[in-house]
């Protein structure tokens, strides 16, 4: 090198990633500041899918918020009912029948493993291993159908109604649960075998993406996400609902914090999900049929062959429609373990048929704001593996 | 009764404004003064340890006054129990309040969107910027004065 020359000049580089880029899982933007190809500093912008959630809540009865609540994390769909149906009866005060918080939870983890399903092809699509997309894209394909077969719908069921369930489950559907069930462990070996050990999907994953135990708490993670850093917690054994506590499952842990641990986690925990399918499936047959919906005609709406025979259920039903539930003055925080982390809903009501204030706690939000922590310093095409490894959804990020 | 009363009733006690027990859940208000040192108090103390914060919501209690409010919802790992703090905005024009970014990271946001919606500033906050809605975006969409169509 002739010295004699000044040094080439250098000078950080702006660079927008997103908000339209298939890796950033939705319309995310992620202002980043480059030396090269190391990542000086990461701001992400988001926004884009704000449609303001928490203020069309304060306008509409508590039932006509919850095909509003299925569009937060729309991958996992009943989850967020779930959560909201949940605050709205402990405000109320009401107790759900047994056999409706077993089908309940079963939806749950059900939904919990078409989410990490959905998680794992992405993620490792996003880090080129494009075989893990097809097959676990099967395996979501008949989660789908499941709630297909509940209600309708498959991406936004909307099955789940405050004070219980919309109908009983359909004939047929204990048997393609339980196939599922069977069959879901050896499908699993099949994600397991393509990505675990393979050497390419580790080096890319192994240190990437790194948060300590106690960082991860005190950037408010949760869910695999903090349990990927070694935080033993999990709101389904800790403070559990819907009867959660009657099943037994497993909370896996990882080491390191990186987004291999992460990976490990989710992975088990797709398994401890389908164990718990497997016992809610027993519990469910063990309960009455048809004992679906808290007894409380207030908040219960009646049967649908009622509504069309009977006058005293035709007003009900119209009560509950129109004027809205009624909950008392009152406020509660109410939490669920969403496939994502904690989903919470701190529900204020001033005895009115609308929430006066309905503020969603998304985990997606959450995470997505260490952002920058996990990517400086690092290369650019780590922020690749740590958006993937977030499992954020935009439209509960933005609510 | 919930370690947090206890201890907000001994070491902050001309703060604390009132407790409710609801539903199985505790929801204490303070002064919004020394919000920052309650926090700490909080987080630090072994027999509260509420190490994580779950979320900050911004209320807007328009027509009473004091109009503004804010909500911490904390969690502790260690008594796997929950707690709410509120505190209520003296100024209904401008509305201020101590950032707690410095007790949990995780504030950040959750400020900023508080701060985004409501209007509500966090004094100290590193980085008070909108958040949800476009930066050159004139007011705040929350308020319970603002139309829900027809901007």
């Amino acid at each position: 090198m002739d010295i004699t020359q000044p040094m080439p000049r250098t000078e950080t580089m702006l660079l927008n990633l997103g908000p339209q880029h298939p890796s950033t899982h939705g319309v995310l933007r992620v202002l980043l500041e480059l030396d090269g190809e190391l990542i000086v500093s990461a701001d992400p912008d988001i926004g884009y899918l704000h449609r303001g959630i928490e203020k069309l809540c304060e306008y509409r009865t508590l039932h006509k918020c919850m095909p509003l609540m299925n569009r937060l994390d729309y991958l996992a769909g009943e989850q967020n009912n779930f959560g909201f149906c949940l605050a709205v009866e402990k405000l109320l005060g009401v107790e759900v029948p047994k056999r409706a918080q077993y089908i309940r939870v079963m939806i749950a983890e059900f939904t919990r493993i078409a989410s990490h399903l959905f998680w794992l092809g992405t993620h490792g699509h996003d880090l080129g291993a494009m075989t893990p997309l097809f097959y676990a894209f099967r395996e979501r394909e008949k989660i789908m159908d499941l709630c297909e077969m509940v209600s309708g719908a498959r991406m936004f069921p909307l099955y789940f109604r405050i004070g219980g369930l919309a109908a009983d489950l359909p004939e047929g559907f204990m048997r393609a649960a339980g196939d599922f069930v069977k069959s879901f462990p050896r499908r699993w070996k099949d994600y397991d075998t393509l990505l675990t050990q393979n050497e390419i999907w580790k080096e890319r994953t192994v240190g990437v993406g790194v948060m300590n135990a106690e960082e991860a708490l005190d950037w408010g993670w949760s869910g695999p996400m903090a349990r990927g850093s070694g935080v033993d917690w999990d709101l389904r054994r800790d403070n559990p609902y819907s009867s959660y506590e009657e099943f037994d499952f497993e909370v896996p842990l990882g080491k390191n914090g990186d987004t291999y641990d992460r990976y490990l986690v989710r992975m088990q925990e797709m398994l401890q999900a389908n164990r718990i399918v497997e016992q809610a499936l027993k519990k469910i047959e063990e309960t009455e049929p048809g004992d679906i919906k808290a007894k409380d005609p207030k908040v219960s709406l009646p049967p649908k062959d009622k509504v069309y025979t009977d006058i005293a259920a035709l007003i009900n039903h119209f009560l509950i429609i129109q004027d809205g539930i009624r909950p008392p003055q009152g406020e509660v925080y109410q939490c669920i373990e969403a496939p994502k982390g904690e989903m919470g809903f701190y529900l204020v009501s001033d005895g009115g048929p609308q929430a006066f204030r309905l503020k969603i706690r998304g985990p997606s939000f959450v995470v997505l704001a260490a952002t920058d922590k996990l990517c400086r310093g690092r290369l650019l095409s780590d922020l690749i593996a740590v958006i993937g490894t977030m499992d954020i959804v935009l439209a509960d990020v933005d609510r | 009764m919930n370690a947090a009363v206890e201890m907000l009733q001994t070491k902050f006690a001309d703060e604390v404004v009132e407790v409710v027990e609801f539903r199985g859940e505790t929801q204490i208000t303070v002064k919004p003064g020394r919000i920052k040192d309650i926090c700490l108090a909080l987080r630090d103390d072994p027999e509260t340890s509420f190490k994580y914060l779950s979320a900050i919501a911004g209320m807007d209690y328009l027509p009473q006054s004091p109009r503004f409010g804010v909500v911490y919802h904390l969690y502790s790992h260690k008594k796997k129990n929950r707690v709410a703090l509120k505190t209520l905005l003296k100024d209904d024009v401008a509305p201020a309040i101590d950032s707690v970014v410095s007790v949990w990271s995780t504030a950040n946001w959750h400020e900023r969107e508080a701060y985004d919606l409501l209007g509500i500033r966090f004094k100290g906050h590193p980085d008070l910027r909108r958040i949800l809605m476009p930066a050159n975006w004139v007011g705040h969409p929350l308020r319970k004065d603002y139309p829900l169509k027809g901007m």
